[in-house]
Formats: C-alpha cells, sequence, structure tokens
C-alpha cells in the first residue's frame, strides 16, 4: 500500500471524504489519499453558512494543477460553517487534510448516510484496489 | 522563467519593449482626398500601440515562432487532441484567390463555387458518418457539442417530454461533456468505467431502468473512449438508452480511429460532432479557428444549427459531382487560357443553385455567418485528396501505429487497460519504487528529446495518465525514436530521479510553477496598458 495517511477516527466515502461525528454536527474534509491524488491544490469554493442540501448534494469544489472536482456530502442538513481559511491558502488541504483543511461542517438532518461509509481499514484496501 | 537559469537575451522582449516614438513600418503617401475626422469623442489618447519598423516587426514574429513546437518539427503525441499533419496543399487551396478574396457578405449567387464546396463538404462528412444530414456551423467541438444538447433538449419539448433533463456522461468524458449539459440547463449523471475501462452497463441500466426513466434526456458518449478503447458494449449502450427513451450523442473528438471504418449514425447515434481541426487535418492550436459541424439522422434534422446549405434549384444537371469545376454556374467569368472555346451563357445543362437554409425548427445559428469556411476548405481539399480508400487507410495506419507504440512501451510503463486500442492508449507516468516521479517529470524530460509531450492527468480515472495519440503520418523510425526516449527516461527516473523533477533543460523556460500561474492571476487589459509605455 502506499504511504498516505488514513486515521482510524473517521469515516470513509468513496469520493475520497472523510467524515467526523460530534453531536449533529458532522465535519466533511478529503483525505490525505485524495490531496496526493490531486496534487497541489489552487482552490476551493463551497457552498454559504445557511445553505441546506440533500445526501448526495454537493456543497463545494476543490481545483488543483491536474483537475477539478466535486465534494460530496453523504448526509443531508444546513451547512453550519465553512473553512474561509482555505480560499486563501488551498494548500492547507495539501498539508494538513485531516487537520486545519477541514472544509465545511453540516448541522446534519438525518445521519443515515454515514451507515454505508467504510471505515479506515477498508478505505485503505479500497484506495490499494484503485 | 523561473530560476534565472536562462539567459535574458533567450527570450524574446514584448513588442511593447522595443517600440520608440515616431518609428512605423509603412510610409503612406500624403492624402489626396478631404480628411473625415473621426468624432472627437472617439478619439483616444491612451493607446501605447508600438512603434516599430517591418524588419523589428517580422524578426520579432520569427523568433517568438522559433520559440514554438509544432507538428512540422517533429512528433506531437497529444492524446484526444488529434494533432496530426496539416498537408500544405490545404493551404494552396485555401489561398486560391476565389476564396481568400470571397468577402462574407457576398450574396449567395457570387458565392456559388463556395457553398457549393460546403454543400459537398455536408455530404462527404454525413456519408463518412452515417447522418443524414450536417450543419457546418460551429465554430469548435465544444460548441458542436452545444449544438447538439440544445438540439436534444428541443426534440424533447416538442414531443412533450420536456421534463426530460437528465444527461448520462461516463466517467471518462471530456470536461467539455458535463459543461456542455450545464449550459443547456439540464442536469448531469455520472457513469462509472468497469475494469476493461467500458461503461459499466450495470450502472446504466440502472439508470435508464430505475425512478429517473422518465427524465432520461440521453448520452454523451466518446467513442473510442477517452482510454483510447472501443467501447466493446457500444449497441447494448445505444439500445439501453433508446428503450429509456433518450437520444444518443457521440462525441467525435476520437474520429480518428473510426473514419471509413465505422459509421456512428449506423451503430444507432442521433448526432455527433466533428472536429475538422482534429481529424479532418485543418489548423488545430493557438487558440483557433476550429470547426465542430454536427451530423444528426433523420430525428434531429429540422432543428440542425443554421445556416446549412442547399440546392435550391436542381437546374438541369443531376446533382453535384466530383467532375463539376467549382463555380460552375459561373464558368463564362472565368476566361479559359488555354484555348479552347469561351463556354458562353447557356452552353450545356444548367448547374444546379446553391442557397442558404435555415432548417424548419432549427435552434438557431452558433456563429456569425455560415462557420469558419477557411476550416471547412482545408478539410475539403483532404477528404478529396484521401478519397474513400485513403481515408479508410488514414484510420488504419492511425491505430496500428498507436498499437505499436503502446505494445512496445508496455515493456517499461504500466499499460491501465492492456487490450487493443484505437488511436490513442494511456500508460500510467509512475516508475515502479520511484515515488517521488510523476507523469509530469516524464513529459517534461520527453521535452529535452525533442519531444512534445502527451496528455498529462487525462482521463482523470487513471492516475498519473499520459494519454498519447502518434497519428497516422508517423514512420517507424520516429516511433521507435520516441520508444527510446521513453525507455531512457524510465531509466534515468531510476539512476538519477533529479534530471527528470527538474526538467526541461533545453526548452527556452524551465520548469513553470503552475501553482503560482493557478493562484495569482495577471490579466492584462486596457487599464493596464499604459504601464507599457
Amino acid at each position: 500500500m502506499g504511504d498516505w495517511k488514513t486515521p482510524a477516527n473517521l469515516k470513509y466515502s468513496e469520493s475520497d471524504e472523510w467524515f467526523a461525528l460530534d453531536g449533529d454536527i458532522v465535519t466533511i474534509g478529503i483525505t490525505d489519499y485524495a490531496q496526493d491524488q490531486l496534487n497541489d491544490i489552487v482552490y476551493v469554493e463551497f457552498r454559504d453558512p445557511g445553505d441546506s442540501i440533500d445526501a448526495g448534494d454537493s456543497f463545494g469544489e476543490v481545483e488543483s494543477v491536474k483537475a477539478a472536482s466535486e465534494l460530496y456530502s453523504v448526509v443531508p442538513g444546513e451547512i453550519a460553517e465553512v473553512n474561509t481559511a482555505l480560499e486563501d491558502e488551498p494548500e492547507t488541504v495539501n498539508a494538513d487534510p485531516f487537520g486545519a483543511g477541514w472544509m465545511v461542517k453540516i448541522r446534519a438532518a438525518d445521519l443515515a448516510g454515514l451507515d454505508g461509509l467504510m471505515d479506515a481499514a477498508a478505505y485503505d484496501a479500497y484506495c490499494d484496489s484503485r | 522563467m523561473m530560476d534565472g537559469q536562462v539567459p535574458e537575451q533567450a527570450l524574446q522582449p514584448l513588442i511593447y519593449d522595443i517600440s520608440a516614438p515616431g518609428r512605423s513600418g509603412v510610409n503612406l503617401p500624403e492624402c489626396d482626398v478631404p480628411r473625415a475626422p473621426l468624432p472627437a469623442d472617439l478619439i483616444r489618447d491612451d493607446l501605447p500601440l508600438p512603434e516599430v519598423g517591418e524588419v523589428q516587426v517580422v524578426r520579432h514574429f520569427v523568433k517568438l515562432s522559433q520559440l514554438n513546437y509544432s507538428i512540422d518539427q517533429g512528433l506531437y503525441p497529444l492524446g484526444s487532441c488529434t494533432m496530426k499533419y496539416n498537408p500544405k496543399l490545404n493551404e494552396d487551396a485555401a489561398r486560391l484567390p476565389g476564396f481568400a478574396q470571397l468577402h462574407p457578405l457576398t450574396d449567395e449567387a457570387g458565392s456559388q463555387g463556395a457553398l457549393f464546396l460546403m454543400h459537398e463538404l455536408q455530404g462527404w462528412l454525413g456519408e463518412i458518418s452515417g447522418f443524414e444530414a450536417v450543419s457546418l456551423t460551429p465554430a469548435a467541438g465544444a460548441q458542436g457539442e452545444f449544438a447538439g444538447i440544445l438540439m436534444i433538449r428541443q426534440y424533447h419539448i416538442d414531443r412533450g417530454e420536456g421534463q426530460r433533463d437528465i444527461i448520462l456522461v461516463p466517467n471518462s468524458a471530456h470536461g467539455t461533456n458535463p459543461a456542455t449539459v450545464t449550459m443547456a440547463g439540464m442536469e448531469v449523471r455520472e457513469l462509472p468505467a468497469d475494469a476493461q475501462g467500458n461503461v459499466d452497463m450495470r450502472a446504466l441500466h440502472a439508470a435508464c431502468e430505475g425512478d429517473l426513466r422518465d427524465r432520461i434526456a440521453g448520452m454523451m458518449i466518446t467513442v473510442p473512449s477517452t482510454l483510447g478503447l472501443f467501447e466493446s458494449t457500444i449497441l447494448e449502450v445505444i439500445e439501453t438508452v433508446h428503450d429509456a427513451g433518450g437520444l444518443m450523442y457521440m462525441d467525435g473528438a476520437n474520429m480518428n480511429a473510426l473514419m471509413g471504418v465505422v459509421k456512428p449514425g449506423e451503430l444507432g447515434f442521433d448526432v455527433m460532432h466533428y472536429n475538422l481541426h482534429k481529424t479532418f487535418s485543418t489548423p488545430h492550436g493557438g487558440g483557433g479557428p476550429g470547426s465542430g459541424a454536427v451530423g444528426v439522422n433523420e430525428k434531429l434534422k429540422p432543428y440542425l444549427p443554421g445556416p446549412i446549405v442547399e440546392i435550391i434549384d436542381e437546374g438541369q444537371a443531376t446533382g453535384p459531382t466530383l467532375d463539376m469545376p467549382v463555380g460552375a454556374t459561373y464558368q463564362v467569368a472565368h476566361e479559359r487560357t488555354d484555348g479552347s472555346p469561351q463556354p458562353k451563357p447557356g452552353d450545356g445543362p444548367e448547374p444546379p443553385l446553391y442557397g442558404f437554409v435555415m432548417p424548419e425548427k432549427s435552434i438557431g445559428r452558433m456563429k456569425a455567418f455560415h462557420g469558419n469556411f477557411g476550416m471547412h476548405l482545408r478539410a475539403y481539399a483532404y477528404i478529396r485528396v484521401y478519397g474513400d480508400s485513403g481515408i479508410r487507410d488514414v484510420t488504419r495506419y492511425a491505430v496500428l501505429n498507436a498499437n505499436y507504440l503502446r505494445a512496445r512501451l508496455m515493456r517499461s510503463y504500466r499499460v491501465p487497460y492492456p487490450r487493443y486500442c484505437g488511436h490513442e492508449f494511456v500508460l500510467e507516468g509512475h516508475i515502479e519504487g520511484v515515488d517521488e516521479v510523476h507523469a509530469l517529470d516524464i513529459s517534461k524530460r520527453l521535452m529535452d528529446y525533442g519531444f512534445h509531450p502527451p496528455t498529462n492527468y487525462f482521463p482523470l480515472i487513471v492516475p498519473e495518465a499520459l494519454l498519447i495519440e502518434p497519428t497516422e503520418t508517423e514512420v517507424k523510425e520516429d516511433l521507435d525514436a520516441f520508444v527510446e526516449a521513453m525507455e531512457r527516461i524510465a531509466q534515468e527516473a531510476r539512476t538519477e530521479p533529479e534530471t527528470l523533477l527538474n526538467a526541461p533543460h533545453t526548452a527556452p523556460v524551465r520548469r513553470l510553477d503552475e501553482v503560482r500561474a493557478a493562484k495569482e492571476l495577471v490579466l492584462c487589459c486596457a487599464p493596464a496598458l499604459p504601464s507599457y509605455s
């Protein structure tokens, strides 16, 4: 397997977002594997706080020197907060994808979508198979 | 220039920097007609136009052209872009004064030769692809796509099925495909690829047979796919989408693998765009002009963007033929110089009369005038020179060359889909055990070996993708030289990776800072210009 990090306390989607649950707040970012694949990230754009989204909806996009990708949430709810610091310093996502590179916090209306996510071991195996 | 390693004199200054007050490239005669001054409010003194002599202008642009790399210098294997050689005969044809000096506002009666040519080209493109009708007006591939999706949308609306607003797009698609769908006000649903690189049929059936069935407007697909692979299930794909009530759009970017061999219209596609600047050898790159003609079947024919050329009056002739001289309607205007009797009006059968027509339910114009006529002319010359068997040979050699390269390069690079390819194939630009070397580094190093790099990081579904398309005109020696360069680069990656990471070493500028270029946009526009003076 490659040398990316996959923290054991998070859940992971096939589209390479990580999800952390705290009460009814779900924090989302992209994985170390994803930032490594994307290479240097030059731009991020998120939906506005207060917007409501459905499960499977895009909450924003990330653009690197290689590609632009949509970002998806598996839970419905209202966008509670976005990481505005990334607008000026998107490279933070490359440097610290699971910490300062977090992207949005969603006040989840339903947490069922989290059940379908992978744990760290399953996500690593998924990345290895790609 | 990023790190000061390039000598200053190696690069050409901006033309503004070599300007000097009072210098001029022209010497106008004294004005011998009454002066007609512009209105005072239109006269500006804030435009620092460069003041340079003719020799300076010539040298400036020749030096810039020498910093460039073109297909006339060597292999240009830019996958999915078909950077094929542009025969010089095309340029001879385009410079014939009857075409080159034809004003776009000339009326139909005065431009019968050009209309005849466009009419023939419409017919030939239709014949090559198996479509009923063709419009030449879209200015580029993305505009052809836009025209195609607008036609599909209008078709559904006219049938009372305006709720059909979803276009399926495989995840290997060109980025223009989802962009087109969005611009047309419709919704994109992405389909994954299976392990062989084909569209995942289970996902397609689920999309077409599930809750969304009544919202399926159609599907956009590239054949062969952007992986260079023929979709072996394409007939089932087409049938599945048609059964759901959708129409099939073919992105014709990869027609260089099909031309003269496979007719998309006969496979069941409803609409397709051609890239005359890819497949039909008109100039490609430098921002255009391109040409993205669209072909359609009977269903979509009334919706074609216009104007298209049709025969308005059959005359006594049976229709256009290859033997008919261009401009035959006005042959009396072209005096014969070979001593043969001058033709007189009324001699022989009247040729047909061509005119511009807006199709019955046309989605409208894509562009002013009639499309990029200079490109139609070059594509016409190309098809006419090759003829039907030659067109087929173009495709065969393009596919043969790509498979030769693929087979040889498989020994030193990983090929994610190891099956016969079309006119292009994808490699993984990753050397086992050398994680710091990426596709971009391999591409930059190729420049030192005298080759244009292949397409990088596309299609997105292959990590470190290098998409390679050699085209039909490369001889075996040149293909072998490319393979040798790629093999040496793979070796260098293991023994001296720094050489790759710092490449290019011989180009006019060293490695450019792509992150800075993306983050710190500097756009020059009118207010910024005075700083040049």
